[in-house]
């Protein structure tokens, strides 16, 4: 088949395209002029709206409904810009920045228009060194260049921009959580209601976005909703709830392949197409075990499953959460899933940030569990009560304030359900050992 | 019985709980587990506090919560809801004794259980601790995983606040009070996950004066007071309703004694007078009941010397002197001077005893201890909201009540300082002196004017400097010994009930002016108060037990009783 015709990392291979000449040069802000002089903000929501553009994030939730739940009375808008990019696996919000700031910058002055927000805040992960310095020198240029500012391009559009530095927590990924972060607080993640859109950074409505979001928005205003609809999966039309996959996706492929890296494709394309076109197969001629399909949270796919295709409503058939980030992390024969499940235990009881019960006590529980199991004196009751425990942390819909308890017990039910020959040998053969366990030797496993 | 209650005013709300309808007035604004606990159905939770903002992070309080239409159809939410942060309004319908929220009671109380310390048998708040409360009506039978080992680590957060970091059960309500109600933000959240404790910065310790409360508001044994540590299994302990006698606030509390010893002082919620709280002042103003320095046995000076004595001998030799002093000089040469420690029926008894004497004895007012200026809470910068919590300067609890008795009888108050040099200047041979305050009150100089006098009674309740040098001295009874009635700087009459006897053979006040003015059988504080509401027109709303849990507002602001009509009593 024929590929892909890149969109979002169409200019990622020309040199010095993060300078504002040189991205001018190639046909950037085309977009910002066209929409400034031609389009009231209505008229942008209103088209990507109707390019039914769903969020990167990981939530996959309509751009344009999102925006159309700022209230219309409201006297300040703020944009808050998620670049905290922490779901293990993703990497293309970093390649972006890195590669292609103006675009980003292009998509927020777009967005920010349109929802009329006078403020837009970058909170960039405090590990992405390279892509804030890219980010912030692109950001200067831009003002001087009057694409930021006061009165844009001599219109009443009046932007500022600010790049705000994380400091290392998944949780502030969440849109709540980010805000908090942002206004100097504890990253511990709001109730809902109210919701962002009513009061959010610094009790103003605030529309909070993904940096890949963002960045296909210039290229739905230059080039039309039904440019953005001719890519992807259309939404069944028998079925008015189905939104569909539409518009270009930055795939991340990581892990046992030959080469990883982040491949633009629409969105649709299936586990092992990636894996076999992109990824140039399997690495050291092995076969895959397993892969996740969009960051750790969604759960896994087993290699009978890599047919699924990688949209949004695709993969609940077979049991992951979502599409995720579209973060495919691949696995060989010879991965033990007990390892992958403690890794992604580990990584959810160090980002949950205690605020409520459940995920506070149950992140670390099932760690500890799953420790247990790894080192080889998991007891026989143990896989039942993993799942247990996963399941009362409530998955979709959840018991907790934010979805971390979501996304960090779904793995732990997903891979017990899809893999548990795996996880019933490593518990017998450690009953076969004797490891009959007592608390006094427990005692010498204290964990965490 | 499922029907759509047909709502006839406009300002109530239907609302149905596990089946069953009820009715409230939605101006109250109530969440779910209010109106749930108003008509008896317990929500249990950690994080919530009807003082404090609403967080929902312990998801204790989660129940299903749905919608019913015009047509009576009920749409369900589908996931759990936190009843505390979900408003009671109509037609909201709750239930709270489903499978699924049974499950999540136990999955919560599992756990916060499972790391916590099992320090039960040396943790102050075994008996009176949600942790184990909850767990015998909510929690699992078993225990499904191996226990850890624990630790129970110390550490001292302030002057009046110690800090038993593994028994935290994460839900900041002290974060948010040190936040939201004394705006001082000493407590914080530090890491994160499940190595998130409270803490305090180095250097800067708990030591606001309203530092207490965060140990009434800890649910379990985390936060523990310094001076009540260890010293009494909560479940020997009696408590008595009272106010505080230490400002004009009139905090309602409750006297904690166990065998007529006071162990501690724990705020009751007033939401017209103090909210939830209390000033650690007032929190440890019981220890100065128990004094050894307490008079305990009245005493009169025979042939120079003052000896000890009994009652009898005592009052039947001081209403005779009393007597002639008056037959002899008339009624202009006896002061009558009040404390603003008395109660309202004491004071009402004094003054009618000394008005039968004759009409023109003098009342005045003791003296009114202030003490700096008021202190507001929360001490935010911009404090654009009402204050939380004064700790008023006048550090009295009957100022008002004690001058609108003298009211009754005179038109104008004396105050302490106009009747002190009026003594000072011979204008009296005989005072009857009345104090009852935590410390000794009369300076040395304003003792010296006992030179200028015949006869000198006091009434009192600690040794002193004066107590040596009178003719009559009446060992009285100290604030948490006596039942009577205060006026706060509201004019708000609050009852307050005795927790232990007076010392030795001291009697209180009430007692000493009720046979004072022979009358028969017991003094009862309650008759007394009906006699003043009989008899003193400003005391009229306050008869025939009419004073409940929240006082009667007399004077001018009468009536205007603000806050929310809450019954609810937080576990606190």
């Amino acid at each position: 088949m024929p590929d892909f015709e890149p969109v979002l990392l169409k200019r990622l291979n020309i040199p010095d395209v993060q300078r504002l000449d040189v991205y001018k040069g190639q046909g950037g802000y085309q977009a910002t002029e066209k929409t400034l002089r031609q389009h009231s903000p209505d008229d942008v929501i209103g088209i990507v709206r109707d390019s039914k553009l769903r969020g990167r994030g990981g939530a996959g939730f309509p751009c344009g409904v999102k925006w159309g739940f700022l209230p219309s009375d409201r006297d300040v808008t703020y944009m808050c810009v998620n670049a905290d990019e922490s779901e293990p696996g993703t990497f293309n919000n970093r390649i972006l920045m890195e590669g292609d700031p103006h675009q980003v910058i292009e998509g927020i002055v777009i967005a920010s228009y349109a929802t009329q927000a006078s403020v837009a805040y970058i909170y960039i992960r405090y590990e992405f060194v390279k892509a804030f310095h890219t980010l912030q020198r692109a950001i200067d240029e831009a003002y001087q260049a009057g694409y930021l500012g006061q009165n844009i391009l001599g219109t009443n559009f009046d932007l500022d921009v600010y790049l705000h530095r994380g400091a290392a927590a998944y949780i502030c990924g969440e849109e709540t959580g980010l805000i908090e972060s942002l206004e100097g607080k504890r990253a511990w993640p709001r109730i809902k209601p109210p919701f962002p859109a009513v009061e959010g950074a610094f009790r103003k409505p605030t529309v909070v976005n993904n940096i890949e979001t963002l960045a296909c928005v210039p290229h739905i205003v230059e080039r039309g909703a039904d440019w953005f609809q001719s890519i992807g999966v259309p939404s069944d039309p028998m079925n008015p709830r189905d939104l569909g996959s539409y518009g270009p996706k930055l795939y991340c492929l990581s892990g046992h392949v030959n080469r990883p890296g982040c491949y633009e494709l629409a969105l649709g394309v299936t586990c092992r197409e990636l894996i076999e076109n992109q990824g140039g197969g399997v690495w050291k001629g092995r076969k895959a075990k397993a892969a996740i399909p969009g960051g750790i949270s969604m759960g896994l796919l087993r290699e009978d499953e890599f047919d699924t295709p990688l949209d949004f409503d695709s993969l609940q058939k077979v049991g992951c959460l979502g599409l995720g980030t579209a973060a495919v992390v691949v696995f060989d024969e010879q991965t033990s899933l007990v390892d992958v499940l403690y890794n992604s235990c580990r990584f959810f009881a160090h980002e949950s940030c205690g605020q409520c019960t459940p995920c506070r006590e149950g992140t670390g529980w099932m760690l500890r569990i799953v420790k247990r199991i790894q080192q080889g004196h998991g007891r026989v009751e143990d896989l039942d009560l993993l799942v247990q425990v996963a399941e009362s942390m409530g998955i979709m819909p959840g018991t907790t304030i934010c979805g971390l308890a979501d996304g960090a017990a779904w793995p732990v039910k997903n891979a017990i359900a899809k893999f548990r020959n795996e996880f019933e040998d490593a518990v017998n053969s450690a009953s076969a050992k004797g490891a009959n366990v007592s608390a006094a030797t427990t005692s010498s496993l204290h964990t965490n | 019985m499922n029907t759509t209650v047909s709502v006839v005013n406009p300002n109530m709300a239907a609302i149905t709980i596990n089946g069953n309808d009820f009715e409230l007035d939605d101006n109250e604004q109530l969440n779910v587990i209010e109106a749930a606990e108003r008509f008896g159905i317990e929500i249990p939770y950690y994080c919530w506090h009807p003082g404090l903002s609403v967080v929902a992070s312990c998801r204790m309080c989660l129940v299903e919560i749905g919608q019913k239409n015009d047509e009576g159809v009920v749409r369900m939410v589908p996931r759990l809801m936190p009843a505390c942060q979900t408003p009671a309004r109509d037609q909201t319908v709750v239930v709270t004794n489903s499978d699924k929220v049974v499950e999540n009671r136990k999955a919560v109380e599992e756990y916060l259980l499972l790391d916590h310390p099992v320090d039960c048998p040396i943790c102050d708040r075994a008996g009176e601790c949600s942790l184990q409360d909850y767990y015998y009506e909510h929690g699992r039978d078993e225990r499904r995983d191996l226990p850890q080992p624990f630790t129970s680590r110390r550490k001292d957060l302030g002057p009046e606040v110690t800090f038993f970091a593994d028994r935290c059960v994460m839900c900041s309500r002290c974060v948010r009070f040190t936040r939201e109600v004394s705006g001082t933000a000493e407590l914080q959240v530090v890491d994160r996950g499940n190595k998130s404790e409270i803490d305090i910065f180095p250097g800067h310790p708990i030591d606001n004066k309203l530092s207490g409360n965060v140990v009434d508001l800890c649910p379990v044994g985390a936060l523990c007071s310094r001076d009540f540590l260890y010293k009494q299994r909560v479940w020997f302990l009696n408590g008595h309703d009272s106010v505080c006698p230490g400002c004009a606030t009139g905090c309602n509390i409750r006297i904690d004694e166990h065998r007529n010893t006071i162990y501690r002082l724990k705020p009751r919620h007033n939401p017209n007078v103090n909210d939830w709280w209390i000033c650690d002042e007032g929190r440890l103003g019981y220890q100065y009941v128990a004094s050894s320095n307490r008079l305990t046995t009245p005493r009169q000076r025979t042939n120079g010397n003052l000896c000890d004595s009994e009652w009898s001998n005592v009052m039947q030799a001081l209403k005779h002197d009393l007597n002639q002093m008056i037959a002899r000089y008339g009624g202009q040469a006896l002061a009558c001077i009040l404390s603003p420690m008395l109660t309202c029926e004491e004071a009402y008894l004094l003054t009618k005893y000394v008005k039968s004497l004759a009409q023109d004895v003098t009342l005045a007012l003791g003296k009114v201890p202030v003490v700096g200026e008021d202190d507001v809470y929360p001490k935010t910068a911009d404090s654009v909201d009402a204050p939380k919590f004064i700790i008023r300067a006048e550090k009295c609890p009957n100022r008002r009540g004690v001058e609108a008795i003298i009211r009754h009888w005179d038109p104008e108050v004396l105050d302490f300082a106009t009747v002190h040099s009026q003594i000072v200047s011979g204008a009296f041979r005989a005072v009857i002196l009345t104090g009852g305050y935590p410390q000794p009150w009369l300076h040395s100089e304003e003792i010296a004017m006992f030179s200028k006098l015949d006869l000198v009674i006091l009434v009192d309740i600690l040794k002193s400097e004066a107590t040596g040098k009178v003719d009559y001295l009446l060992p009285g009874a100290a604030w948490a010994e006596k039942p009577g009635s205060y006026l706060n700087h509201a004019e708000l009459l609050q009852i307050t009930k005795r927790a232990v006897r007076p010392p030795g053979d001291a009697h209180t006040e009430g007692r000493i002016f009720w046979e004072l003015a022979g009358r028969q059988r017991l003094y009862n504080a309650g008759d007394v108060l009906d006699e003043l509401a009989e008899e003193v027109p400003f005391f009229a709303p306050c008869g025939n037990g009419k004073v409940g849990a929240r006082g009667v507002m007399l004077g001018t602001e009468r009536n205007a009783v603000s806050g929310k009509n809450q019954v609810l009593d937080p576990r606190c």
